[in-house]
């Protein structure tokens, strides 16, 4: 997979964050195990970030093909509200697990229909289920917020497998597997050259209208997924506030995590540690005892420094330093 | 001769005039001057803020801060006037931080190179946090400044009122559409919106022109809050959210391409109108809930994105006809 190196910026601003938190409130790094189960910050944080941290594996892949996609968050609402609905009834967890997911397979079949064979926009194409998609959850859930009360289902929120907690299992899981499968095959390959350049790539016989579907599937299902965790973790489902901006949340995962907004080269696992970048500041600013004010603003001064050492004019400027040092260091 | 470029104008105008004389057959109640008046009033920040998205969307940019904006500057002007500032003395000064961010977001856009949605974004959390940062609690404002704006109006016949919030977006129209259609600026926008590369190389001045342009939508944005403002007679941090999508929605239903390049500040109007419409319906009907506002939109967006497409089609076919008869 992506090798260790063309990680470092990712790792060290990771570390950077979890180093200050640290200082902050020393007791950050300290785990237990209770009940059979891991506990401590650093789990909440693995925890915490479950939603997110899938939605970046979708959209990593989206955005690696040009796209973007806005309406992880609204298809987050839909599956939660359809899971919770069929829970209250009843239905058995496999039945629920099978229904959410498909649903969410078909927002991503939909955009993906509009975005690859309808040549719409990406950001356009998913703003429209975005704005419809809060209203079709609402459909669903009859405008009230469904609660429900069953164990089974709710272990996908708040389980754990060897004192490991489930939603740390299903992100990590998610995104080795579609890792694998784009790393261990030509498609990660092929999903960059259509990113690249997507005349150039169906020139040269990729089939990119296919692959552009396929990214966008995948980022439905991926929200499918993340809907679902969210619903079991709270016993409801809430149309209005679920996955409610994490579109955004999970857009920054990726761009922090180096891929370019402009397509092409894609990380996964930058994009996952992304995610966790995003996470460990939420969960820093909130037990380091700070007001809840700051913290939007410290999130944003961070994602802007972050990001304005990553940007093309301030990589230019390096390069042309770099340059210049490594003239300077030539010549005697 | 009709441009298939105003095609999708004249589309939303036309899906408007129906939709209305829809909603008049079910409720004749509805063709009023009192609803028309309402209207507007009702969507007056939102109208404002549109017409700074549509600059924005024209030059092939976007900017999701403007909820965020619009929030901060009401908080700022409420907790000023609690504080015994006048409120014209606030008003100015909010708008001045508005557009002075806004041209910040400019700047930063065309400096670092950066995707506008990922700068405005960041200005999103910023904005919001400041307005935090300020209070987060609802402040209400009273003031007899206030008092005396709210009750300003222009009588319409049948006891329709056309009040100073909607006059102010009609005006914001107004200068919208002179900045779009008859000034440099204008004309500047709608270039980069064509083609950045292109506009650069026919010598527009590509940063003059993005931080005037980020600059006016953040100063449409500090309005929209005063608008806000005005209406709630309240600052409240956690208001507005999600505005700038409806801004957006109302952009495009309005005729304008995402891409940039082509649009009418008009359309806008339009735009704005019949999400309005769609909100005093279910009003009017009672029963159905304000989610299938959302929907509707969602289909509409649907429809004009469509339409645009098909549209695109149709006049690159014609184009290539016509250099193939040509050569």
């Amino acid at each position: 997979m992506t090798r260790l190196r063309q990680l470092y910026p990712q790792l060290l601003a990771l570390g950077v964050v979890l180093l200050l938190i640290g200082l902050i409130s020393p007791g950050f790094f300290s785990v237990t195990v209770q009940n059979g189960r891991l506990y401590g910050s650093l789990i909440d944080v693995g925890v915490r970030v479950a939603p997110v941290a899938l939605l970046a594996v979708g959209m990593t892949l989206v955005i690696a093909t040009k796209g973007i996609d806005l309406s992880v968050g609204a298809v987050m609402a839909i599956t939660g509200a359809i899971a919770a609905t069929l829970v209250a009834d009843g239905h058995p967890v496999p039945v629920v697990l099978l229904v959410a997911l498909s649903l969410g397979l078909v927002c991503g079949l939909w955009n993906g229909v509009l975005v690859a064979f309808l040549d719409i926009q990406p950001i356009i194409a998913t703003l429209i289920l975005m704005v419809a998609g809060r209203g079709i959850a609402q459909l669903i859930t009859g405008g009230v917020i469904l609660t429900f009360n069953d164990p089974a289902f709710s272990f996908l929120g708040s389980g754990a497998v060897m004192g490991v907690p489930t939603p740390i299992l299903i992100w990590l899981a998610m995104g080795l597997v579609v890792g694998l499968l784009v790393r261990r095959t030509a498609l990660g390959l092929l999903i960059e050259a259509v990113g690249i350049n997507r005349r150039a790539s169906m020139l040269v016989g990729v089939r990119a209208r296919f692959l552009i579907l396929a990214t966008y599937a995948i980022s439905g299902l991926c929200a499918a997924m993340a809907g679902m965790i969210v619903t079991a973790d709270i016993h409801g489902a809430d149309a209005n506030n679920a996955g409610l901006w994490l579109e955004l949340d999970a857009i920054l995962a990726v761009v922090i995590g180096g891929t370019s907004l402009a397509g092409g080269r894609f990380s996964i696992t930058a994009s996952l540690i992304g995610a966790l970048i995003i996470q460990s500041l939420n969960t820093g600013i909130l037990i380091s005892g700070w007001p809840p004010e700051f913290n939007l603003i410290v999130k944003a001064v961070v994602i802007v420094a972050i990001l304005t050492l990553q940007s093309p004019a301030v990589a230019e400027e390096l390069g042309v330093l770099r340059d210049l040092l490594r003239r300077k260091g030539a010549k005697p | 001769m009709i441009r298939a470029r105003h095609l999708p104008f004249l589309a939303t105008v036309l899906i408007f005039v129906l939709a209305y004389a829809l909603c008049v057959l079910q409720f004749p109640n509805m063709l009023s001057f009192r609803v028309l008046g309402n209207l507007l009033t009702d969507n007056a920040f939102l109208g404002i803020a549109a017409v700074g998205m549509t600059f924005v969307i024209l030059s092939g940019g976007i900017d999701l801060s403007m909820g965020s904006v619009i929030a901060f500057t009401s908080v700022l002007v409420a907790v000023l006037v609690r504080a015994g500032v006048h409120p014209a003395l606030a008003f100015a000064l909010a708008l001045m931080v508005s557009t002075g961010f806004g041209a910040l977001m400019g700047l930063t856009i065309h400096a670092l190179k950066m995707p506008a949605f990922v700068v405005t974004l960041a200005g999103m959390f910023l904005a919001r946090g400041a307005a935090f940062l300020l209070s987060t609690d609802s402040v209400p404002i009273s003031h007899d400044f206030i008092k005396l704006l709210k009750g300003l109006f222009i009588r319409l016949p049948d006891k329709g009122k056309l009040s100073f919030l909607a006059i102010l977006m009609l005006l914001a129209f107004v200068i919208g559409v002179i900045l779009a259609h008859r000034t440099r600026f204008g004309a500047n926008v709608y270039a980069i919106g064509g083609s950045e590369q292109s506009a650069e190389l026919m010598g527009v001045p590509l940063r003059k022109t993005m931080v005037q342009l980020y600059a006016f939508s953040g100063f449409m944005a500090g309005l929209a809050g005063l608008a806000y403002t005005l209406y709630t007679s309240a600052g409240y941090s956690l208001a507005t959210v999600g505005v700038e999508l409806d801004a957006i929605a109302a952009v495009v239903v309005g005729g304008t391409l995402l891409t940039g390049g082509s649009g009418l500040v008009l359309g806008t109007l339009f735009g704005v109108l019949i999400q309005g419409l769609i909100q005093t319906y279910i009003v009017f009907d009672g029963t159905l809930s304000s989610w299938w506002t959302k929907i509707v939109i969602g289909l509409l967006l649907f429809a004009f994105i469509v339409l645009q497409r098909l549209i695109l089609l149709v006049s690159e076919r014609r184009a290539a006809i016509r250099s193939a008869a040509g050569g």
